[in-house]
């Protein structure tokens, strides 16, 4: 048996919104505490993040958005991953998110809404707490 | 130099007595030590327990100091600032549909604005009509969507637009947006020499900071450009570019870092103007500038003394500028999103007012205060009322506007105005080095300065070095607050209007004029292929933001982000 490998991780920024401030430190501090990162870059469609998520193979996505389109862009990435047979990926979010919007993302599969003032240590050990490398299949 | 505020003989007794003071001090700490280990700005400049006339005794009032509308301009850049007319309180605007926001408008007129300052929504931002496939979700969510020459008749239905400035903060289209505020404005029987406002146009900071991307560095100057170019010769009072440090603040730059950035990009549209043959005189006098006011109360302040010092001597002495009118850094502020919780929120009103008084005692020429729900969303009247009311409690109860420069000679704050300007001439240095700020981009040099300051602070406020009430200390939960909500069925509406508009178009006329905009932007940049008039003519014959666009797109490819972190 090989070593349990060490988890990967995709920061993704959907939609328009070019506030990367938030994904770029959480990005640094996910590497820092040890995780495989890879960062799409703004202005990402869902299409292009659950192709990337695929690709790269990542165990957990971090979806950061402040632009309040999340309505649109996060249920469209769940159905995408559904669609294509990785909907085992844990995926979480950070960034604005109106109270009342947080139960329905839950609901949708998001496992983790992160808001403003949450601390690194905190999402470090959340995924830590919550995360596993995802079984590949043979083929 | 004959100007040196104090006398040698005085400096001596004071060095003198300097020291006698430090031992008490030393003596008084080891029976209470001091509260923090170190003591720093929050850019995180250490500072000294006191200043005192040593750490000024070089100065030179003349020189360094001087007089409010001279030269250097360090005290202000009018000669009477205040005393005879208070900053623009100009609110940043934008919610929803064109309708919407121009109610927004009228309502903050109403309540005394002094000015207007317009937010557009981010397809706007990225050059994307509400129809786009890439807009999805967004529409009016972050600002107000304009994708038509109509929308911006709503825009500014009612509004006298000759007689209040606009500020548009609109990046990559900027050319596209103006062109479509000058149409529209003709239409209603204004005279563009008469029309006044600002458009942001500055892509410099966007590969820096704000990330609204579009096309590559090289074409989006050629851009920045033409509209100086045009705004020279025919919107004669118009601000070309806003040049802005906020969105590199924001970004989790430094005081120093969003100072010595934002000179710098300054520095590379003056000198592609003059390359393409504009005399420095005739354009400079029309570029301004934007700074966050964040919350280190006397770091804000001396920066922006520091701006304008810096700013003068370069337009002097780098770009032989001749009149005084060329070398004022005259300001926009806007008081830093950054700093503000979504944990008790109404103490963002008391960070807001901190920060807005650190703008007037800078010496703005306007002033955007946040609003304490804009955390979480757009502002609600109530809480947009609140912020503009805090200027004008500022400007007509506190009694900061009735002098000018009030904190000049302050030991301390003169001291941290040299250091903020030596330590921004560092990077400026720099940056020479490194063969501009283009060259700098394109080796991600600002961006991951920028990124290693960010996140140094996020660390300092994991570790309580940094402190931030209701987060780290008196930690609090996120209460629900009472929001405005941006309906989804507005996109659909606004999608649908579009439809009908582009239904109603002689589609030869249009067709002619963006091939002649195309035409141009093939062309070499000389003013025959200014961008400018083919636009006001596109816009007129029904192009919509984004065809405006897409021949930018097409013609000088796209730009994305390099992702780095």
């Amino acid at each position: 048996m090989s070593q349990e490998r060490r988890l990967r991780i995709l920061v993704a920024k959907p939609g328009l919104d070019g506030h990367d401030r938030g994904a770029r430190v959480i990005a640094r501090a996910l590497r820092d505490a040890g995780f495989e990162v890879i960062y799409t870059g703004c202005h990402q469609t869902p299409e292009q993040i659950v192709q990337t998520a695929i690709q790269e193979d990542v165990d957990l996505i971090g979806l950061s958005i402040l632009s309040g389109a999340h309505n649109y862009s996060f249920p469209r990435i769940m159905e995408l991953l559904k669609e294509n047979g990785a909907d085992d990926i844990t995926v979480i979010g950070g960034g604005i998110f109106p109270l009342e919007d947080i139960p329905r993302l839950k609901e949708i599969g998001i496992k983790e809404i992160f808001t403003p003032g949450s601390k690194l240590e905190d999402i470090v050990k959340w995924i830590r707490e919550n995360v596993k490398p995802r079984k590949m299949d043979a083929a | 130099m004959g100007n040196k505020i104090f006398s040698e003989s005085a400096i001596e007794r004071i060095e003198q007595e300097y020291k006698e003071w430090l031992k008490d001090y030393e003596k008084a700490l080891q029976k209470l030590p001091e509260r923090l280990e170190r003591f720093s700005t929050v850019s995180d400049m250490e500072v000294k327990p006191l200043y005192t006339p040593l750490d000024i005794k070089n100065k030179d009032y003349l020189e360094e100091i001087g007089f409010p509308g001279r030269y250097p301009f360090t005290r202000g850049v009018q000669t009477t600032m205040y005393r005879a007319r208070l900053w623009t309180m100009r609110m940043f605007a934008g919610l929803g549909t064109a309708e919407q926001t121009n109610e927004r408008f009228h309502y903050l007129i109403n309540h005394g604005e002094t000015g207007l300052s317009t937010a557009f929504d981010f397809p706007t931002l990225m050059g994307y009509d509400t129809d786009s496939p890439l807009a999805r979700g967004e529409c009016g969510r972050c600002g107000v969507a304009i994708d038509t020459i109509e929308d911006m008749q709503r825009l500014f239905a009612g509004i006298n637009l000759e007689e209040v400035t606009t500020s548009m903060t609109i990046n990559p289209p900027a050319s596209v947006i103006w062109a479509m505020y000058i149409a529209n404005a003709e239409n209603e029987g204004y005279d563009r020499k008469k029309l006044g406002g600002t458009i942001q146009n500055d892509c410099l900071k966007e590969f820096i900071a704000q990330k609204t991307l579009m096309l590559p560095p090289e074409p989006s100057l050629r851009l920045v450009v033409d509209t100086v170019e045009f705004g020279t010769r025919e919107v004669p009072r118009w601000n070309t570019i806003s040049i802005s440090g906020y969105h590199i603040r924001e970004a989790g730059a430094t005081a120093v870092q969003e100072l010595a950035f934002t000179i710098y990009d300054g520095i590379t549209y003056v000198e592609e103007c003059i390359k393409r043959g504009l005399n420095v005189d005739d354009f400079a006098g029309r570029l301004s500038f934007f700074w966050n006011s964040h919350i280190d109360f006397f770091e804000e302040i001396a920066k922006m003394r520091a701006a304008r010092r810096m700013w003068a001597r370069i337009m002097k002495e780098r770009f032989k500028a001749q009149k005084p009118r060329s070398m004022l850094c005259r300001f926009h502020v806007q008081t830093a999103g950054c700093s503000l919780t979504a944990q008790e929120p109404y103490n963002n009103i008391i960070r807001t007012t901190t920060e807005a008084l650190a703008a007037i005692l800078g010496g703005c020429q306007s002033l955007h205060t946040n609003s304490l729900d804009e955390v979480y969303m757009i502002p609600s009247e109530f809480a947009v009322r609140i912020a503009l009311r805090t200027q004008q409690i500022l400007a007509d109860e506190v009694g900061v506007a009735n002098v000018i420069d009030p904190l000049a000679g302050s030991y301390f704050v003169e001291a941290l105005t040299d250091r903020m300007e030596e330590e921004a001439l560092e990077y400026i240095r720099k940056l020479d080095e490194m063969g501009g700020m283009v060259a700098a981009i394109e080796k991600n040099y600002p961006q991951m300065e920028i990124a290693d300051s960010a996140y140094r602070f996020q660390q300092q406020v994991e570790s309580g070095e940094k402190v931030i009430i209701g987060i780290n200390k008196f930690p609090s939960e996120i209460p629900p607050l009472e929001v405005i909500h941006i309906d989804p069925e507005i996109e659909r509406l606004q999608i649908e209007r579009l439809h009908q508009f582009k239904e109603r178009r002689d589609k030869v006329k249009l067709q002619k004029a963006l091939d002649e905009l195309r035409k141009r932007c093939e062309g070499p940049p000389c003013w025959e292929n200014n961008v400018m008039p083919a636009l006001i003519e596109a816009v007129k014959a029904g192009a919509t933001e984004q065809e405006c666009c897409d021949v930018y797109r097409e013609v000088f490819g796209t730009y994305t982000d390099p992702a780095s972190f």
